[in-house]
């Protein structure tokens, strides 16, 4: 469609098709006062302010909800429109207080300032938190009102402070009712809505009950909505007008939204969502809203070097500690030494720390968490595609038309990517949602395959067969992209869909439908986690999941393809880095002469062309005395690893222990010499999101004490050592060197990313990166199938274990909670560990809700509260893994696939009793 | 009442509310006819069944007038405020009723037997003064008749 013409107050402005005209408006610079527009929201219409004069048209159409046409002839600043704006606003006024908004003297008065006019202390706008950042006063001050004729009276509503993040005050609400269509229209949580009619209606829960009730996820994405002063942070309220704002990445998790810290007085007032972007458009979740300025800014910060000494920690200079670290760290054999990188820091971070492991330390022994979540991913997809990330990106799920989300719980782990997959659902695309558990997105899924954890294998290969059975592959997808079809062809013959249906428990029908649903409805695409690599059968697990992509010629095109959602926020990046014991930045193999020797050439040293040792293995290496010493990055294995008992027994068993964080974590404890790290708020670099899209992390405030970037130190201790190469001045050094040796971040460069995210592969500076992978070809040419058998899980329930228990992941708390356990809004949401197990077992046991039973399994055991939930399927109970006083991850086991040599953390038998 | 038992009344009106999306409107309806009002309980279930939130379900149930969010009385009198029961009396009646009953306008008393509320119009202005008690419409009631009738009402409570 050709762009419109219209002209407004006289001037000529060229608009694209589907603008409305407050969207010309805007362009043209003409300013029209809205109060019910939201631009991530459906026109509305309600506040009536927009309205403006079209020629031909009757009345006074709004511009917010009128489309633009060819030719069309507005008026925005009309006596008419004036006098209009001005009735209508003084309407809206009768619902708020206004003493102030219309007094020409608010500009000049404080709020210690005696009122001449005697207004009341509870409608001053001088004493709102919103004042000077109100959108009322803004549409005030620019319709000009000086009096309001109607009568006001002050609803006198108490207060709501049931939640620690935010707090409501309807008396200041002037019901434009944006708070509302940002929960069900955005949110899809709808957890506030209109409450009652006419003068009395207000937004609110059913029956006035608790946020929390109404199952809130507190997302603050109603609070960025609000014009007025009705929702407001809480602890945000009396800190006035922000002195600056610092765009950046999210340190949570792996989607990588992209924040706006307002700084004020050197310290951050609040985290906003930012709206121009591809990631999250304005939105966010409650970690990333209101579990930020609290770590950063907690009181519990580490500030200064510490060295232990007789079982004490001690203060220490810079100079100190590493003069004792580097004598240390040279001290050991070149194989006896360990480094444990981190998925929370940077990509530059990453990178030094990889190069000090191979430069400095002269070993591979690097790895770091993607160990414990994604590596299935990048082993099952490098053998069959040939490169193991999302390939496609976030912004194409809403537009699909069938989105399988297997093994993933979204909403609670990757909020913002759920409210994509809701998208796609309005707008009439099928979900289908692999889960044992009932988790929030089966809320509004088509099917809902409850299967038995541990059963994927099965249950993909089930799918797979309806598919070839019926006829529904995509042959020609088959023939000229892919090879080895003949291996599926045979494993497939293996497959019975009643034994299928007895392994999975999910009845015969519902699988031959998913299975139709996904088949049919192109593209489709599927969302999977930690569900399905978190097991002893992980690589088998992705495996087949690409096989159901590529059976059904799902893969290159846009909104389909086969997407891990990785966890950490800069979990991608780090394994781009090559944070990993078997490659060099970029997936480089450290055993393939030829790479060897480019590096060689690079750092100007010899290295290593033994794969090193993966966490696991670190694990038991330190256990039995082949690793003496360890440096650790930002990671918390005590809490993290499987069997966590035998990590802290391994740690302690350790010669030298240095501990590098922000916080004196489970780890640190443990360590001799412990560094102050940086957090990402007080640093420059770029982390890799989920969808292979680097982004920049900018410096808001500056480093707490002494406390220093992790490449910072990192690279003074190998000054230290003596080891040349490691003199950077900053972090886009750091990168211009990653851009020369790590080919699919040829072109990435912090000069670029100023003006936005790129995705790799990026090769060169003038490639515009690549949303969706193996378009034309496959990474490794052509898409590969494999013969696939089940394996069951390592350990089933039995007579003395008879519980399966698996674990993940929480909305309000993240990992092992070295961050969000400082923060006090998202501890009242989730305080402690649950165990939540089925009415039925609970009978079984004669456990009632809130009470504390012991979970043991046969590595240890741990109390824990139960909470009786349909939830959790029989048989099976559900913990989170963040609490260091109930870890859950002390009765996992370590059992490992073997190729990936991930842990099975998300089944294991374990029993409950009562205490 | 048993909230089991409650379950399984509104399961029941839910599974013949039959497909389709204008279903919300008359499936509250039923179960006001049920239990006199619409429970908690029962919002909750019904917005599982229908997977909209009970946020939602509450928007809708708590604009239009007849629904009823508490429980209410055994016997729910409506007297009629219209014009012309006005101008013939009926505040003076609601006046009498409310001293007799012992509950105030929009009240319920507290042993749950009286709900005293009035209406627009209950559409027999010819019979003006008017009241309803239940379904019952009582025509041409002045402030003595209504308190003879009330008394009665009040008599025969505590005798039953």
């Amino acid at each position: 469609m050709a762009d419109l013409n219209l002209t407004i107050d006289g001037k000529q402005i060229t608009v694209k098709p589907g603008s409305t005209v407050l969207d010309a408006c805007k362009q043209a610079g003409i300013y029209i006062p809205t109060l019910c527009f939201h631009p991530d929201l459906t026109p509305y219409g309600a506040c009536r302010l927009c309205i403006v004069e079209i020629e031909k048209m009757r009345g006074l159409p709004t511009a917010c909800s009128t489309p633009v046409t060819e030719g069309m002839i507005v008026k925005t600043d009309t006596d008419q429109i004036k006098n209009f704006r001005r009735g209508v606003l003084e309407l809206i006024l009768t619902e708020h207080p206004h003493p102030c908004l219309t007094c020409w003297r608010r500009e000049r008065c404080g709020p210690y300032d005696i009122c001449l006019r005697n207004v009341d202390v509870t409608l001053r706008c001088v004493l709102c938190p919103k004042n000077k950042i109100c959108e009322l006063q803004e549409v005030t001050d620019f319709i000009g009102i000086d009096k309001v004729e109607f009568p006001y009276v002050y609803r006198n509503i108490p207060i709501d402070h049931e939640n620690t993040s935010f707090e409501r005050d309807y008396n200041l609400c002037i019901k434009c009712g944006r708070c509302i269509r940002v929960c069900q229209e955005i949110r899809g949580a709808a957890a506030i809505a209109w409450t009652m009619r006419g003068s009395e209606a207000l937004p609110g829960t059913a029956f006035g009950i608790s946020l929390k009730e109404a199952d809130c996820q507190y997302c603050g994405a109603c609070v960025d909505a609000c014009p007025t002063g009705a929702l407001m942070e809480r602890d945000r309220r009396w800190e006035g007008e922000k002195e600056k704002q610092v765009l950046t990445t999210c340190p949570y998790c792996g989607v990588g939204c992209q924040l706006n810290l307002a700084i004020k007085d050197g310290k951050i007032m609040e985290s906003v969502p930012a709206r121009e972007n591809d990631v999250n458009r304005g939105q966010a979740c409650v970690k990333g809203r209101f579990g930020i300025k609290e770590v950063v800014h907690s009181p519990e910060r580490l500030t200064t070097p510490l060295i232990k000494r007789n079982g004490k920690f001690e203060k220490a200079t810079w100079d100190e500690a590493l003069s004792l670290v580097s004598s240390k760290l040279g001290s050991y054999a070149k194989d006896a030494t360990a480094v444990l990188s981190s998925a929370k820091t940077t990509n530059e971070d990453n990178y030094v720390a990889q190069k000090f492991t191979r430069v400095v330390l002269g070993n591979n022994n690097i790895d770091h968490c993607a160990r414990l979540c994604h590596a299935p991913t990048v082993t099952g997809l490098a053998a069959t595609f040939g490169s193991g990330a999302m390939t496609n990106s976030i912004r194409e799920i809403g537009n699909a038309k069938c989105v399988f989300a297997i093994g993933t719980n979204t909403s609670e782990s990757h909020p913002v990517i759920a409210l994509e997959i809701k998208k796609a659902v309005d707008k009439g695309g099928k979900l289908i949602v692999g889960n044992p558990r009932g988790i929030r997105l089966t809320n509004f899924s088509d099917i809902w395959l409850r299967h038995a954890p541990g059963s994927d294998v099965p249950l993909l290969l089930g799918m797979c067969k309806v598919i070839v059975d019926e006829g529904l592959e995509d042959k020609e997808f088959i023939n000229s992209r892919c090879e080895n079809f003949d291996d599926l062809i045979g494993s497939l013959k293996n497959v019975k869909l009643d034994e299928v249906e007895k392994i999975t428990g999910v009845p015969q029908e519902t699988i031959k439908k998913a299975a139709r649903m996904y088949a049919t409805n192109k593209p489709a695409t599927i969302l999977y986690t930690m569900g399905i690599t978190q097991h002893t059968t992980g690589t088998d697990n992705v495996m087949a999941i690409a096989y159901l992509a590529m059976l059904t010629g799902n893969l290159g095109k846009p909104s389909s393809g086969v997407n891990p959602l990785r966890g950490q926020n800069n979990v991608q990046g780090a394994c781009d880095m090559g944070a990993l014991p078997n490659v060099y930045p970029a997936y480089q193999s450290v055993t393939d002469a030829a790479n060897k020797s480019k590096f060689e050439a690079a750092w100007g040293v010899k290295l290593s062309d033994k794969t090193g040792l993966t966490v696991t293995e670190m694990m038991d290496a330190a256990h039995e005395g082949k690793i003496k010493a360890m440096y650790i990055i930002g990671e918390n294995p005590p809490i993290s690893e499987p069997d966590a008992n035998h990590a802290v027994a391994a740690l302690r068993k350790l010669d030298f222990l240095v501990v590098q964080d922000i916080f004196m974590t489970e780890t640190a404890q443990e360590a001799d010499v412990v560094l102050p790290a940086t957090t990402f708020a007080e640093k420059v670099g770029t982390f890799t999101n989920t969808e292979r899209r680097v982004q920049m992390v900018r410096k808001a405030v500056e480093a707490v004490g002494e406390s220093k970037p992790d490449w910072q130190i990192t690279s003074l201790l190998a000054q230290k050592m003596g080891v040349k190469g490691f003199d950077y001045q900053n972090a886009s050094e750091i990168m211009t060197e990653i851009n020369q040796l790590a080919p699919s971040y040829g072109g990435i460069t912090h000069a670029r990313l100023e003006t936005g995210g790129l995705q790799w592969p990026c090769p060169n500076a003038d490639h515009p990166g690549t949303p969706i992978l193996h378009t034309n070809q496959f990474t490794r040419g052509k898409g590969r199938f494999m013969p696939l058998t089940y394996k069951p899980p390592a350990e089933l329930p039995d007579a003395a274990y008879p519980l399966t228990l698996t674990t993940g992941r929480s909305l309000y708390q993240y990992h092992t909670g070295t961050m969000t356990r400082k923060v006090k809004g998202l501890n009242d949401l989730l305080p402690e560990n649950l165990a939540e197990i089925n009415p039925a077992d609970a009978a079984k046991l004669n456990v009632q809700n809130g009470e504390m039973v012991k979970v043991s399994s046969r590595r240890g055991h741990i109390n824990a509260k139960v909470k009786i939930t349909d939830v959790s399927p029989v048989g099976v109970v559900y913990m989170n893994f963040h609490f260091a006083e109930s870890a859950a991850n002390i009765l996992t086991i370590a059992a490992i696939d073997p190729v990936a040599k991930i842990p099975e953390f998300k089944v294991c038998a374990i029993k409950i009793e009562k205490i | 009442m048993d909230s089991e038992v409650a379950k399984k009344q509104v399961q029941e009106i839910l599974d013949a509310s039959g497909d389709g999306d204008a279903r919300l409107v008359p499936i509250l309806l039923a179960i006001q006819a049920k239990f006199g009002y619409l429970p908690q309980d029962a919002i909750k279930q019904v917005g599982e069944y229908l997977k909209i939130s009970p946020g939602e379900i509450y928007s809708v149930a708590s604009f239009y007038a007849h629904f009823k969010l508490k429980p209410i009385g055994k016997r729910h009198i409506t007297v009629c405020r219209g014009t012309a029961c006005h101008i013939r009396g009926a505040p003076q009646i609601l006046e009498e009723i409310s001293k007799v009953i012992g509950v105030k306008e929009g009240e319920t008393s507290e042993d749950m037997e009286y709900t005293l509320e009035t209406v627009a119009c209950i559409g027999c202005c010819a019979l003006a003064p008017a009241l309803k008690i239940n379904e019952a419409v009582h025509g041409n009631v002045t402030t003595r008749s209504a308190r003879t009738m009330f008394t009665a009402i009040k008599k025969g409570e505590k005798r039953g």
